[in-house]
Formats: C-alpha cells, structure tokens, sequence
C-alpha cells in the first residue's frame, strides 16, 4: 500500500498533469507535427484557447476529426488537411490519393457522407510536370472512387527549395447522417473497441519506401475511403456507435490514448487480438517500433456498446477490404485516462503517449 | 515469426511463472538487477513483472547507453553539430536526451544538419557520398555497439576516407557494476547479466560478481522467456546456496566472447581514464577513447567543443534509486525539479528507467500491488 510520503508524491504528479497544457517551446520542432504530446500541447496549448476563449462548450473544443455546423436544420461536418509525405509515391498509394482520403476520412469519422472537396497546391519550382499530372489524375480517381465532387482549388508556387516537390491541402464537407449519434461523451465502460483492418501498414510502406534501411517487402499502404466501412458501422450499431476516428499520425495507441483522456476512462487493449501482418510485424521488430503507434490512412477505431459489437462487428467484415476487422479491447472505469495492454505473453503494461516522432533504440 | 515466437509463448511463460514459486524460500524478498537495458525493455513491453511473484522485484540497472551520457557530452555533440558543413549522425534515441539546454532534435530545428543511422557503417556512407561535408558519428554504448564503431573507423582508415570522425562516447559494463556492488548499502540479491554485451566480452569478465560480492549472475537473452528462466536460475542458486555465473543464453553468447571483435577494439580504442556518467558520477576507467593510431578520426581533436562539465544537481539520487536503497519517489528532487519533461538523472531520461516509469505508471503500479 502507498506510504503517506508516496500519496503526496503522486497527488503532486496528478495535480501537474491535470493542468492544461500550455505552449512554452521555444521553437517548432518535427515533434509538434508527430501527433504525440508535443502536438497535443500545441492545440491544447495555443489554438484551441485562442479559437475558443477558454470556452468548452464551443465546438473546436470537442477536437473532433470534422467540425460540424448546422445550416436551417441540416447538420454539416466540415474538416481540413494537409499532406507533406516523402515520398510523393510508395506503394499502394500517393500524395494525391492519400489528400481525397485523408479528408473523405476525417468527414467519414464525424458520421457524415462526404460530398465535396476543394484542393490546395503548393508546388516547388522545378516540380516535373509529369509528376504533377500524375498526382492530378490520383486525385481526380480518389475522387471518384469515394464519390466526391471537386468544386474548387488553389494553385501557389515557391522557390525552389522551399517547399519539397508538392504540398496538398484539402477541406471537404458532407452531410451528417441522421444515423449517426456520435459523442466521445456515450463512451461508456463496456464499450467494445473495433479495428477495420490490420494495423500500421501505411507508415510501414513509407519508411520502406524511402530506402534508408535496405529492406524489400512487398507491402502496400493501406489508403482508403472509409465512408463504406462507416456507413456499415451505423447501418449496424445506429445510435450504440459511440465514437469512430481514423488512425493516421501516432496510430492506433494515440487515438486511443486521446480517448481515454478526453473522456475519463480506462481502455484495455488484448494485444494477441490486434491484426497486424506478417511483413509490418516483421519490420517493426526489426526497426525497433511498436505498430500501434505506426500511421494508417484507411484504418478505422470504432468504440461500441458492447449489445451492439457483434453485429457491428460482422457488418464491418463485410465491407470490402475489412476482411480482417476485429474486437481488439474494451472500455473500463480504472485507472481513469490511461490505456493498458494486456500482451499476449500473460502480463500487462501501460501503452503511453508518444512524445515525438518514434524513434528505434540502440538495444 | 520464426524464431521469435518461439520465445515468446505464453503457455510456457505462465509454466515457468510458475515454476519460479517452488524456487522461493518462504518470508524472503528478492531484489533482482537487469544490468542491461534492453532487458528493461523487454520486462516493460511484455508485462514480465505480472508473471512474478509480489516477492521478487526487479531493479533497473545502469545499462542504458543514451541515459547515461551526461549533460556536458550532449552539449559537445551539439557544439560539433553546427559547425558549418558537417553532417552529424546517432542512432536515434540519443537525439531526444538532454544537454544543459539542448537535445539533438533542438539543434537540428535550429539549423543543425543532424540525421539518424542504424549502423556506423551508414554513417560512412553518407561521408563517402558527401565528399565535401564533414561527417562526424556520435558513437555511443556499451561493449554491444563498440565493435561496430571500431570496425567502421577501421574501414575508413584503409579507405582513406579523410570526412569522416567520431565523437567517442563508449562505455565498458564491468566498472559501474564495480561501482554499485562496493556500495556498502547495496540490497540487490542477483544479477541478469547483460546478453548481447557477454557475446563480445564473454562470461569471464562477470565471474568477480560471485567471486568478491557473493551474488549470483545468469547471463540472459532478450525474449520473454529468457528472462524469466534467468530469474528461475538465479532463485535456484540463491535456494542450493549457489554463486556463480551461467549462461542461459547459450544459443548466442560464447564463454570466451568474440575473439574477433575484442582483437578489433583493443586496436581502435583504449580506456579513459575516467568518464563521466549521468547519475553516477566520475567512475574510473569505465569508457573508451580513439587510440593514438586512430587520432586522425577523433571529431573532439578535429573541432572545438566546448568541453564544459555540467554537473548533475547535488540533490539527484539516481545512484541510490539503481542500488535499490531508495524508491523513485523517496528522491528529493522526484516529481519536481526531475520530471520526464525536463529529467535530470539517468533514471528519469529514458522512459524506461525507474524514475521515468513510476512518474508515468506510478498510479498503475500501485493498483498492480493492490491485486
């Protein structure tokens, strides 16, 4: 049992982290861009006080993948991203292809059906037009294939050096579907944690792609629209659906580490349960990373009341390219905040928050 | 994966598990050091301590390479980092740990060219493709990762590549064991001996453990069930009244070591006379330097650095947190002055040590104990 001097130890501790994050780095460095704690600070810290007035009822306090507006009765989700990715090509996937899905995605998150894109260009001086047209032609299929219209853009150009071949941004909007019943606020102990797919394959793909560690794998990214799976989860589970988020930066481990916080529960992961290939499972041991925290592009976390997992479970395997969905955890009251593993090994741990960027050790 | 799950299986870890109770004299308490560690990794990442019995607690050593590098090296590495031109290499996690102002990763924000390699030899590369930069490997570790270094600097020399240098950080194992076992306080029962360093230095430089200190050591591999059957043999020592070294890890470490590696190192490096480390203090010839033949490459002989000591706040206790006479949150200075944020001693730096792992999961813990 904790000593009288080992209470207050911990309070003090507790008492440190429960205070908002405030932004005191002296300059940005890649970690602010990683979608661990520096990025957490930096939106807790300095945008969301500032777009919010300290005001938590506002709707950027929600920190949701879309915002939503309500127009004469219609409710809209609305989201923005942008796509910086090295290289421009890997495989399974591009720049072009991941910017419709990464935004369709977030749209897709918020219960909405996506319905329209514009796209933004930053382009690099020199930039090879044939690059360029090969990107154009990835979206436009994206497009398409995720059933969203393009209805505007912008095209800027900077010297060369100061931007790396092509950056994309793109904001989307859709319809909230009357199914949808989304609120981080119904997670619930109980509550059972789906996956769509195996995990961390798009961020495997792309640090094979970029060559530095001489490994061959034929692994593709995992880029999708997951308007289809999402639309399978609430045709299923309807309001038991509780809350769904696609696990880009800082992957499966993040999205649920920012759950478990923002919402005051415990979430346990059976980590013999998670899907994950053969090939990432193969990489990730030997470069020394977790796939947990691995990035994914197609990949979703839904959260659902347990009465409901089943069939929404069996809904989500059937949509294409989910083959592999499973229950991979569940929501639990203690301790508050905190995500745990159970490994397939028989003991537990604690999966934390990233800090930066992962990075492999030495031993 | 084959050969990895083997190693990895959960029926035969919950057997041993337990095992380990028939090995336990009734009443008593164990306290049992992982030197290394990538051990400490491998207990944290596969949960080990939940197949232990609540008498056997294991106490993270000092043998984590990145933690231990103090302030005043960091600052070093950083100063030769901006000079104009040069392309400054580690392994990845020496970037995030701090010098008196600075990690790594805030100098390459600030302008720094400084990238990541998995290997020194990667670090050659990039000097053999990049002619007109200097390129400078920041070389760290223990006996695991010093051939390596040696080999690399080696291949450089018959090259003739003139680029590059190496800021030489290695430390050796023996000495700062040496330096927690004379400590009259010590409560540690045994020692799982640090596996990948026994394949280069085999068995042999361990055999003083037992011989002058009277504790067990059985050198351990790195999966699951490794360590928990090191824990086994060292509880069965300790229970027949045993005391000497073994080696469970016998499919990789020879008794003798590698032969080949330490001819290697004896020819690039020499000892310091004294190294720093954080958390500990000065510990007398506990790291290596280039030998004279190898000069030419010392990246400290090559550019100014500032060379400055910055000492670790009086009041940080990792010493005594490492020989288990205290508990993380007994340090005057845990949770205040030292958090993972801005961590002072070796303890606190890698998220792994002692320190790090209870300011994150102390409130775990607890409930752990509680069950």
């Amino acid at each position: 049992m904790a000593t009288g001097r080992e209470q207050r130890v911990l309070q003090i501790i507790e008492t440190a982290r429960s205070k908002r994050a405030r932004f005191r780095d002296k300059q940005v460095t890649l970690a602010h861009g990683a979608g661990g704690k520096a990025t957490q600070t930096l939106i807790e810290g300095l945008l969301v006080p500032a777009f919010t007035g300290g005001d938590p009822e506002r709707p950027l306090a929600a920190l949701a993948d879309a915002g939503s507006v309500t127009i004469e009765g219609t409710r809209l989700a609305m989201t923005s991203d942008s796509f910086v990715v090295k290289p421009l090509r890997f495989p399974g996937g591009s720049i072009g292809e991941l910017a419709v899905n990464g935004t369709v995605n977030d749209l897709a998150m918020a219960g909405a059906k996506p319905l329209a894109l514009t796209v933004s260009m930053i382009l690099e001086e020199g930039l090879d037009a044939e690059v360029l047209k090969a990107e154009i032609e990835a979206i436009a299929t994206a497009a398409r294939e995720a059933e969203v219209e393009i209805i505007g853009g912008d095209t800027k150009v900077v010297e060369r050096g100061a931007a790396d071949g092509m950056y994309l941004c793109t904001t989307g909007i859709g319809a909230v579907d009357s199914r949808a019943q989304l609120s981080t606020r119904d997670i619930r102990p109980g509550d059972q944690i789906l996956v769509s797919g195996p995990i961390g394959e798009h961020g495997t793909a792309i640090m094979l792609a970029r060559d530095q560690f001489d490994l061959d794998a034929e692994l593709e990214s995992d880029t999708c629209s997951l308007w289809p799976a999402a639309d399978a989860l609430l045709q299923a589970a309807g309001s038991q659906l509780h809350c769904m988020r696609d696990a880009t930066r800082g992957g499966v481990a993040s999205v649920l580490n920012e759950l478990a916080r923002s919402s005051g529960i415990a979430v346990v992961v059976r980590e013999a349960d998670v899907p994950v290939s053969p090939i990432v499972a193969a990489a990730a041991e030997l470069l020394g990373i977790d796939p947990m925290y691995v990035a994914n592009e197609g990949r979703l976390v839904a959260f659902v009341a347990p009465e409901a997992a089943e069939a929404a479970l069996a809904a989500l395997r059937e949509v294409d390219g989910c083959g592999q969905a499973a229950a991979i955890g569940e929501v639990r009251t203690e301790p508050p905040g905190m995500v745990l593993v159970q490994t397939a090994f028989g003991g537990r741990r604690v999966m934390d928050q990233l800090v930066g960027d992962p990075l492999p050790r030495i031993c | 994966m084959k050969f990895v799950d083997e190693f990895r299986d959960a029926e035969l870890g919950r057997a041993l598990s337990t095992q380990i109770l028939a090995e336990l004299e009734p009443g008593r308490h164990y306290k049992v050091m992982e030197v290394c560690g990538g051990h400490t990794h491998s207990i944290y990442k596969y949960g080990i301590d939940d197949l232990l019995p609540p008498n056997v607690e294991l106490v993270h050593g000092p043998g984590c390479p990145v933690c231990v590098i103090p302030m005043g090296r960091v600052d070093d590495g950083i100063a030769v980092a901006r000079n104009e031109g040069v392309i400054f290499t580690c392994f990845g996690d020496m970037l995030r740990v701090p010098g008196s102002e600075y990690t790594l990763l805030d100098a390459k924000a600030q302008g720094a060219d400084v990238r990541m390699v998995y290997s020194p030899l990667d670090a050659l590369r990039i000097a053999r493709e990049n002619p007109d930069r200097e390129v400078v490997f920041f070389a760290i570790g223990f006996e695991t990762t010093a051939p390596s270094t040696a080999l690399t600097l080696k291949r450089a020399k018959s090259e003739g590549i003139k680029n590059f240098s190496c800021v030489c950080n290695h430390v050796t194992i023996v000495p700062p064991l040496r330096a927690l076992l004379e400590s009259p306080d010590l409560r540690l029962d045994g020692f799982i001996g640090p596996g990948h360093v026994c394949t280069v230095v085999g068995a042999r430089p361990f055999e003083f453990i037992p011989a002058d200190y009277g504790r067990p050591v059985v050198i351990s591999g790195f999966e699951p069930l490794d360590i928990l059957q090191s824990i086994q043999m060292i509880l069965r020592q300790l229970r027949a009244g045993r005391c000497e070294v073994e080696n469970q890890y016998t499919r990789v470490v020879p008794h003798e070591g590698n032969l080949r590696a330490l001819e290697v190192m004896a020819e690039v490096f020499e000892l310091r006379p004294h190294f720093e480390w954080r958390g500990l203090g000065f510990i007398s010839q506990s790291a290596l330097k280039l030998s004279s033949a190898y000069q030419d490459f010392d990246a400290e002989a090559r550019f100014e650095v500032p060379n400055v000591r910055v000492a670790d706040p009086k009041a940080c206790q990792c010493g005594e947190v490492l020989k288990g006479v205290i508990k993380p949150w007994e340090c005057k200075v845990f949770g205040t002055a030292c958090t993972p944020e801005h961590a002072i001693g070796t303890c606190m730096v890698s998220p792994e040590g002692a320190c790090a792992a209870y300011y994150n999961f102390g409130r775990f813990a607890r409930e752990r104990e509680a069950v």
